[in-house]
């Protein structure tokens, strides 16, 4: 069977860089698949290369049957089937809100106006921001954005979509909001591969947890497993910074002290 | 200051303890605002004494001249000028975009292109570009630029303000987050269609500021069209005022040429600056 997407043996380095060493990993149909792990560990590059934003190194990226690491693939084409949410929006600002979920519809899959502006409300309306067509993006907050970027790429039917941090440029208060609309976008049965750092979405909404760090995949499998009881000492250091942000990681320290070598400061790592 | 303050108090890393000064900074401050204004009046008192104002007036605001000019400053010469300049503004914008993006391209050549027109081009004076094109047709027989005397002119202010306005719009185009175009290119965007539709729009935007500068330095650059040797209709503000001021032996005309530049500059800079702030809402 064809996996939604498929990653075999993937690298990727930024000049001497290397930020993914070797990741493999599929997403079934209709699976919701959080990927977590601390800042630097490549899980946002491995993102950005489901869609191609970034360029593979080395390996191959099979989304829906269709290899994209294949030189003479059309790009364009395949990417209509992936929706992108990223961390800052990048809602086009010189757009209103109905505007910005119409363009790539009107331009990309040459929908007539009306068509495109009806999918367009029901989108934006499903995402509960129906009534901010006419505002420019500036004039919402990041939620509302957040929101809105959704519905753009719903807009496109996509088969799946990937959200690189969704939650983490918003204000606290907002993030349950965007959290809501991905939460029934998982029970609508859409496929989906999230990066973030809400672990209590990931052990709610996902299928299957993958852990990131060093460019490599140190554990993954049901979130019961890897959120709940990990396997690994490095997930399990992870995990306690992240659900106690005053643990400091000194009784693991023997254990972490090479994976930590490499990155930049993480609340604790003064212990490694 | 003097062997006293430096003796007034025990001197910390910062110097004499500040409140010993005999003069508080704000109190030195008014007294040398007051000097000032006092020097700058008695200056404005003694020219206006000095200056012959009745010769002054006689050669730069003769009201007899001054109406000689009209209409035909407004009804011709304005109008060459702003022909002149528009047509080289609206060519110089094409071109410079289409220079940006090839500075910008990822083929080599396109940039090597681009990166020498501009620093050639950048680099001359307008001055010796008008009279490159005067021998244009000497170079190439039966060459004849398309338009005529208005051809020539739009074509020198052209070849110009692309350099310029390449630098500019490239500048533009490089401040448009990166975000921008990933957002278009994952929504399923060709590279073209992104540019065209997201970066270019966001990037015109930005430029505003740096463009109008643009506008009006080309609109002053248009009086060098009178190198090209222009006469009767063709005339443009400059050549214009200059003649008059010939034949009739009086300065009056230049001032009134120089006025109906200003009457189009000053308004032109008011209008961009509230496009600026219109624009800034919008983001």
């Amino acid at each position: 069977m064809t996996h939604a997407v498929e990653i075999k043996d993937l690298h990727k380095s930024f000049g001497s860089l290397e930020v993914l060493k070797g990741v493999d990993f599929t997403v079934d149909e209709g699976q919701v698949v959080c990927v977590i792990g601390p800042s630097g560990s490549g899980k946002s590059t491995l993102l950005r290369c489901v869609n191609l934003l970034e360029q593979p190194t080395k390996g191959k990226v099979t989304v829906g049957g269709v290899e994209l690491t294949d030189p003479d693939v059309d790009i364009d084409a395949a990417r209509r089937r992936l929706g992108m949410v990223f961390q800052s929006f990048n809602l086009f600002p010189h757009m209103t809100v109905l505007q910005n979920v119409m363009i790539a519809q009107r331009r990309v899959l040459k929908r007539g106006k009306q068509e495109a502006e009806r999918i367009a409300r029901e989108n934006l309306d499903k995402v509960g921001v129906g009534a901010k067509c006419d505002a420019y993006p500036p004039q919402l907050s990041g939620g509302q954005q957040q929101r809105v970027a959704i519905a753009r790429a719903l807009a496109m039917d996509p088969a799946l979509m990937l959200f690189d941090e969704p939650t983490s440029a918003l204000d606290p208060e907002l993030v349950g909001d965007v959290l809501s609309v991905m939460r029934k976008l998982a029970q609508d049965g859409m496929t989906m591969l999230v990066v973030t750092h809400e672990m209590s979405f990931a052990r709610e909404v996902a299928d299957r947890v993958v852990f990131m760090d060093g460019g490599v995949i140190v554990e993954e499998g049901p979130p019961g497993q890897v959120i709940g009881d990990p396997q690994h000492a490095r997930t399990r250091t992870f995990l306690r910074r992240v659900l106690d942000p005053t643990y400091s990681g000194d009784d693991d320290t023997s254990e972490t002290a090479d994976a930590d070598g490499g990155r930049a400061a993480t609340p604790g790592s003064a212990g490694g | 200051m003097t062997d006293q303050s430096m003796a007034a108090g025990p001197a910390g890393p910062a110097g004499p303890v500040p409140g010993r000064a005999r003069m508080s900074p704000r109190k030195r401050q008014r007294i040398s605002r007051g000097v000032q204004y006092v020097v700058l009046v008695a200056a404005v008192v003694a020219i206006a004494f000095v200056t012959n104002w009745e010769g002054l007036a006689q050669n730069f605001a003769k009201m007899d001249v001054a109406k000689q000019a009209f209409p035909d400053v407004f009804t011709v010469a304005l109008k060459n000028t702003i022909i002149y300049s528009v047509g080289g503004f609206v060519f110089g914008s094409l071109g410079g975009l289409l220079l940006a993006l090839m500075r910008m391209s990822s083929v080599r050549p396109y940039r090597w292109i681009a990166t020498v027109y501009i620093e050639v081009f950048r680099g001359l004076p307008a001055l010796l570009i008008f009279l490159l094109i005067l021998f244009l047709p000497l170079a190439l027989p039966g060459f004849e630029v398309p338009g005529g005397t208005y051809g020539q002119g739009i074509l020198g202010l052209t070849i110009v303000s692309a350099a310029y306005m390449a630098e500019t719009l490239r500048a533009g185009l490089q401040a448009v987050p990166k975000g921008q175009a990933e957002a278009a290119r994952s929504l399923g965007m060709s590279h073209t269609r992104s540019m065209v539709s997201v970066v270019i729009p966001q990037a015109l935007r930005i430029v505003i500021p740096p463009t109008t500068n643009q506008f009006v330095a080309l609109l002053k650059d248009s009086s060098l069209v009178l190198f090209l040797g222009v006469s009767g209709e063709y005339v443009e503000l400059t050549k214009f005022g200059n003649d008059l001021a010939s034949t009739t032996a009086n300065a009056t005309p230049i001032m009134v040429v120089g006025l109906t530049y200003l009457l189009v500059t000053i308004p032109l800079g008011y209008l961009a600056g509230r496009l600026e702030k219109r624009q800034a809402k919008g983001r």
